[in-house]
């Protein structure tokens, strides 16, 4: 009896231990970011620049960034859901079981290159090819960083969303079929609505990975501070600029104090769609 | 019963690796004593850090009871730690401010300077740029953001790209002090994450311009062309060149130096003098800074 209960603590230990480690960063980022409401406040955030090296003014305003984030992010998912989702949707219900078993593990094997190598793909191959294409003088934009991040995304919501398909009862296909509708009146109208919310939470796997991707963007989006809406124009990302400026930033100074604010913020988003997720998973029924 | 033996089980591992990590302490110590291994602590400029680190490498290959630190932290930080007495020399790409002197003579200390190489940027273009040379005016211009086109500067009707490093780049801090005299780049500018980038980009992007420690420039000379500077408009333009540099005539250039506290004893002369001597200069080319003379 004893050595089950001890058993069952254990467990519970290893299963709350995550919960733990995401409460312990949350509190570091905080201990770590709060001097910073002293001295020069949280409205320095709300500023519309970031320079946080300069011998006239720091400024630390987060909302450059925040949009470049943006920008990218919407890029990125703009051009990968509906290519995913209709990639899943064939892998699924119309591909020959033969081409399943070739097609899948490849587009998986998409999210297992790593993401400096994408980065630097993005920079030699991309960036050019995109420059040409649109005339431009630079290829370093917000437009070759959502692609790139996008090449990310697919495999992720292509996967999962899948799974999603396939998870549909089959008493629901065959119901259609004996009503007459046809197999693309069945996919279209039956599967996918069905499958829908599966197919949603997917997106937002995606998203979330979007959002936190680093390296690939840090190469090849340009890093201008700018809050534009233009995909044509270099940006700088929220992620992007903690990896390019936390490595040599004084400890403790206020530019340190201010990285550790984009953290949080970026951590919040995170937490924010996977909240939503779950939201729209469990008004759909998928989860329970 | 597994629970408490569990319990024991991680207390003994935490044991043992500290433990561990106290006997390591330990026997760094204790050759100290034994074998007469000396400490030398070097302290400064994260500019120099990578160059002062492959100086005291070949110092400890060539002197093998010679033990050296070298840390960054910045010029300020280096000379606080020389004037604390926390490091036997400090990096600086500055020189001493006369502050920091009477500073340091109040605590009886009085640092010695030793000029130990030269850091020139040049500025770079793509080779189809027909641009050859540009005044120290119009650089400025340029990265501020008050001159956007290179027709401004006399060039074609092309908009200027503007590459600059990140922030935490001691050469962004250089070319930001010195010849933007402090202001602040302009938010157009792209940052990119090191030197290969930056001449990746202006190799690939013909109306581009960015800046780059002048060894590096010259590696690169087939694929990025260096701009000759004008100090004024009324004075001729400059090529960089080591030359040029050393005799001062190449404005984006600094001399990097070496401090100790006091006149160089011992395993600090010692260093000084490896840091001078010819196979210590060729280090200084290979990290990409000028040597003197």
């Amino acid at each position: 009896m004893n050595k089950d209960r001890a058993i069952q603590i254990g467990f519970t230990g290893i299963a709350s231990s995550s919960i733990l480690v995401v409460g312990l960063i949350f509190l570091f980022l905080f201990k770590e970011a709060v001097p910073f409401v002293k001295q020069p406040g949280l409205t320095a955030l709300l500023d519309s620049r970031w320079i946080p090296v300069s011998f006239q003014l720091e400024r630390f305003g987060i909302l450059p960034l925040a949009a470049g984030t943006l920008l990218v992010t919407g890029i990125a998912m703009l051009v990968s859901v509906p290519l995913s989702a209709l990639a899943a949707v064939y892998i699924a219900e119309v591909a020959h079981p033969l081409e399943r078993e070739i097609l899948k593990p490849f587009i998986e094997l998409l999210a297992s290159i790593p993401s400096v190598v994408l980065g630097f793909f993005g920079l030699v191959v991309l960036a050019p090819l995109i420059k040409q294409l649109f005339g431009l003088n630079s290829g370093l934009n917000a437009f070759t960083g959502g692609l790139l991040l996008a090449l990310m995304a697919i495999p992720t919501i292509v996967s999962v969303s899948e799974d999603a398909i396939n998870s549909v009862p089959t008493s629901f296909r065959n119901g259609s079929m004996a009503l007459g509708a046809s197999r693309m009146q069945t996919i279209w109208r039956v599967v996918v609505p069905a499958a829908l919310p599966g197919i949603l939470g997917a997106v937002m796997l995606g998203t979330g990975r979007v959002i936190g991707e680093t390296m690939a963007v840090l190469m090849v989006t340009g890093n201008a501070a700018l809050i534009t809406s233009n995909p044509l124009s270099p940006v700088r990302t929220m992620t992007a600029s903690i990896a390019a400026e936390m490595g040599e930033v004084p400890f403790g100074s206020i530019h340190y104090q201010a990285l550790f604010w984009v953290g949080i913020i970026l951590l919040l988003i995170t937490f924010g769609l996977n909240f939503v997720a779950r939201r729209v998973s469990v008004r759909y029924g998928m989860m329970r | 019963m597994k629970y408490p033996r569990l319990v024991l089980t991680v207390l003994a591992i935490t044991a043992l690796v500290f433990n561990t990590g106290c006997s390591n302490n330990g026997n760094q110590q204790q050759p100290a004593s034994a074998e007469q291994s000396r400490y030398l602590t070097i302290k400064g400029s994260d500019t120099m850090v990578h160059l002062v680190s492959q100086w005291a490498e070949e110092f400890m290959k060539k002197v093998p009871t010679a033990d050296l630190s070298v840390t960054g932290g910045g010029s300020g930080t280096g000379i606080a730690a020389l004037l604390n007495n926390t490091t036997d020399i400090c990096a600086a790409s500055r020189s001493i401010k006369k502050k920091e002197i009477s500073l340091a003579a109040q605590k009886n200390i009085h640092p010695t300077e030793f000029k130990v190489a030269m850091d020139g940027i040049a500025l770079v273009v793509n080779p189809a740029n027909p641009i050859n040379q540009l005044t120290l005016e119009q650089v400025k211009k340029i990265f501020t953001g008050t001159v956007s086109n290179w027709q401004q500067v006399g060039g074609p009707d092309q908009p200027i790209l503007v590459l600059s490093r990140e922030s935490s780049s001691g050469t962004f801090v250089f070319f930001q002090e010195h010849v933007l005299a402090k202001a602040d780049f302009t938010h157009n500018a792209r940052s990119l994450p090191g030197t290969s980038a930056m001449i990746q980009n202006i190799a690939t992007d013909i109306w581009t311009i960015g800046y780059a420690g002048l060894g590096y420039a010259q590696q690169a000379a087939e694929k990025v062309k260096t701009l000759a500077i004008a100090p004024t408009a009324k004075q001729p333009a400059i090529i960089p060149s080591e030359a040029t540099i050393n005799s001062g005539e190449y404005a984006i250039a600094r001399p990097l130096y070496l401090y100790t506290g006091n006149e160089p004893t011992g395993l600090t002369k010692e260093f000084l003098d490896y840091a001078l001597s010819a196979p210590g200069q060729a280090i200084v080319r290979q990290a990409g800074y000028v040597p003197l003379q």
